[in-house]
């Protein structure tokens, strides 16, 4: 259906996330449903994600998961509108694959092919599943630290890591204690749940400089304090309280700054409880409302991909295929995003 | 010793994210008093290992900038236990929105003094450690003061000038971004003022390397 615009009103969108260790399909209606939410998760035997074994992974799930998201929303490929996929940032290998199933998918169907930025995206879902509309967001992950809010056309960063993600500290320090990465159970929630058992705050660096922070000098230490024999449970519960006061005070800074009434935690480590509370507790100081994205969007997911890719067809944001090359470092605050007056 | 509980009148003017402001009167004196409200969202021994050593470290920082010739406001009172100082109210305008009405000129030249000032505070051994325009005022009779200080340090290492001013660069980005590059480059020509052309450079490419070292940054090598 096609408005005067020539804009259709109705229609899918499909969008394919794997900027890093998961391969995701979603899909979404042009009004905002998600039908589909599907992906496979690459686990590395030992030490991180190998780029070039996390693309192997991808490329051999691909068919599997894309067909089990059409299955699940019900709608065959030609029922399609748009094809999404995360354009960056991200492991060049992984994105690198995604991106060539979205233009062969886009290209076999004959259909618009959308290049959204995975940042953006994280923060799109959080909006749409939680009903926040212009929020500070502190999007936490494996890959991203960064506070940002919307401001004149883009959204901006106001405070960033300014070297380690957070979510990338936990996963090496949970590492270095030589826990395990099983299924369903990533590291991040393994240290939250020794954590809850810590007794002793152990001192460790503490890095807000301005708006930015850092969490090299936090591991470093952590690490170290490790090694020297210190109870895991308490510099786990050590680890997390420092690091997660840097980046609350960080958001709180943004929030006072920008006068925001809104506060979304989105991003893989949002599914953090403790994270949560910390936050609940400035947005509820500075008269604001907190929402945190749903656990099933809160890692990277295709359905985030393919809500953006609705919220950009809109606007027509297509990307020919001889122009459809991965960013890697393709920063949040480089996107226009005209969907948002 | 003065305490603050002599203070009769008390006009809360700011609640920011890590202090909260407040206009007073100190012995018939307009004055501002800051106060480090305890946080709850962090343990409490983190929480005041960190209020403790701002409120401490905030006035000797202050006092050393004026050593070093940029304007800071007095010192009044200085309360470790409840982490408050009072301090001289500096009336005047924030350069946060005095940059946005100004004219291409006044703003260059702003940015220059403000130059001036970075550059005098890091030939003394001072970062600000949070350098904003909304922690800028020019006072009435014309003078770039400084305030909070609460995330200063001692040091005179190439990367920490480098952090104070890439957080400048970041603060015009966000806030001033239809002249950003105009009126960083003005901060810098300032800056090159009082410290010569050498150091300018060799803090310039520490930038460089800051922003390398994020995340996303194009030009970053692997």
């Amino acid at each position: 259906m096609r408005n005067d615009d020539g804009l259709c009103l109705s229609g899918y969108c499909l969008g394919i996330e794997s900027s890093a260790d998961d391969f995701g399909v979603g899909i979404a209606t042009f009004k905002g449903e998600i039908l589909a939410n599907k992906s496979s998760g690459y686990i590395p035997n030992e030490g991180g994600i190998h780029p070039r074994e996390a693309a192997r992974h991808h490329a051999e799930v691909a068919d599997k998961v894309l067909n089990e998201a059409l299955q699940e929303a019900g709608i065959k490929p030609v029922d399609l509108s748009c094809i999404a996929f995360s354009q960056g940032p991200g492991l060049g290998p992984s994105l690198r694959t995604g991106a060539t199933v979205a233009r062969a998918l886009a290209s076999y169907l004959d259909l618009p092919l959308i290049g959204v930025n995975h940042s953006v995206a994280h923060i799109e879902i959080g909006k749409l599943q939680t009903g926040l509309c212009d929020p500070v967001t502190l999007y936490v992950s494996g890959g991203n630290t960064l506070v940002t809010a919307f401001e004149a056309g883009r959204y901006r960063v106001f405070g960033e890591t300014l070297d380690i993600a957070l979510g990338n500290c936990l996963d090496v320090f949970a590492r270095e204690a030589g826990l395990k990465h099983k299924k369903g159970l990533p590291f991040g929630a393994a240290v939250e749940q020794l954590a809850l058992n810590g007794k002793k705050l152990i001192s460790l660096p503490y890095v807000v400089k301005g708006m930015d922070l850092s969490l090299s000098g936090l591991l470093t230490a952590a690490t170290t304090q490790l090694q020297r024999g210190c109870r895991l449970e308490d510099l786990c519960y050590s680890l997390q309280e420092h690091a997660f006061s840097m980046v609350t005070e960080v958001t709180e800074r943004a929030l006072a700054h920008t006068e925001k009434k809104e506060v979304l935690l989105t991003g893989g480590v949002a599914a953090n409880k403790r994270l949560q509370s910390m936050l609940n507790i400035i947005a509820e100081e500075h008269d604001a409302t907190f929402n945190v994205v749903p656990l099933q969007f809160a890692a990277d997911n295709g359905a985030m991909i393919a809500w953006t890719g609705v919220l950009a067809f809109k606007h027509r944001l297509f990307v020919p295929i001889n122009e459809s090359y991965v960013k890697l470092r393709w920063r949040v605050d480089k996107v226009e995003v005209p969907w948002i007056q | 010793m003065d305490t603050i509980d002599k203070l009769d009148r008390i006009v809360l003017l700011k609640k920011g994210a890590e202090a909260s402001l407040f206009l007073t009167q100190w012995h018939g004196r307009k004055a501002i008093m800051k106060v480090r409200f305890p946080k709850n969202y962090r343990p409490k021994s983190l929480d005041e290992r960190i209020r403790v050593y701002r409120a401490i470290h905030e006035p000797q920082l202050m006092h050393e900038a004026k050593v070093a010739g940029v304007s800071t406001p007095l010192i009044y009172l200085v309360d470790v236990p409840h982490s408050t100082i009072i301090m001289e109210y500096v009336e005047g305008e924030q350069i946060k929105q005095l940059l946005k009405v100004a004219g291409k000129f006044e703003r260059n030249e702003l940015c220059f003094r403000i130059g001036v000032s970075i550059a005098r505070l890091h030939k003394q051994g001072l970062v600000h450690g949070d350098l904003t325009t909304s922690n800028m005022i020019l006072s009435l009779d014309g003078k770039v003061f400084f305030v909070d200080f609460g995330l200063g340090e001692k040091g005179s290492e190439l990367e920490a000038q480098g952090v104070d001013l890439h957080l400048l660069k970041r603060a015009l980005q966000s806030t001033h971004f239809q002249f950003w590059e105009e009126s960083f480059q003005s901060v810098i020509s300032g800056y090159k003022s009082v410290l010569g052309l050498e150091l300018t450079e060799n803090v310039y490419e520490k930038i460089k390397e800051i922003e390398r070292r994020g995340r996303y940054v194009e030009e970053r090598k692997q």
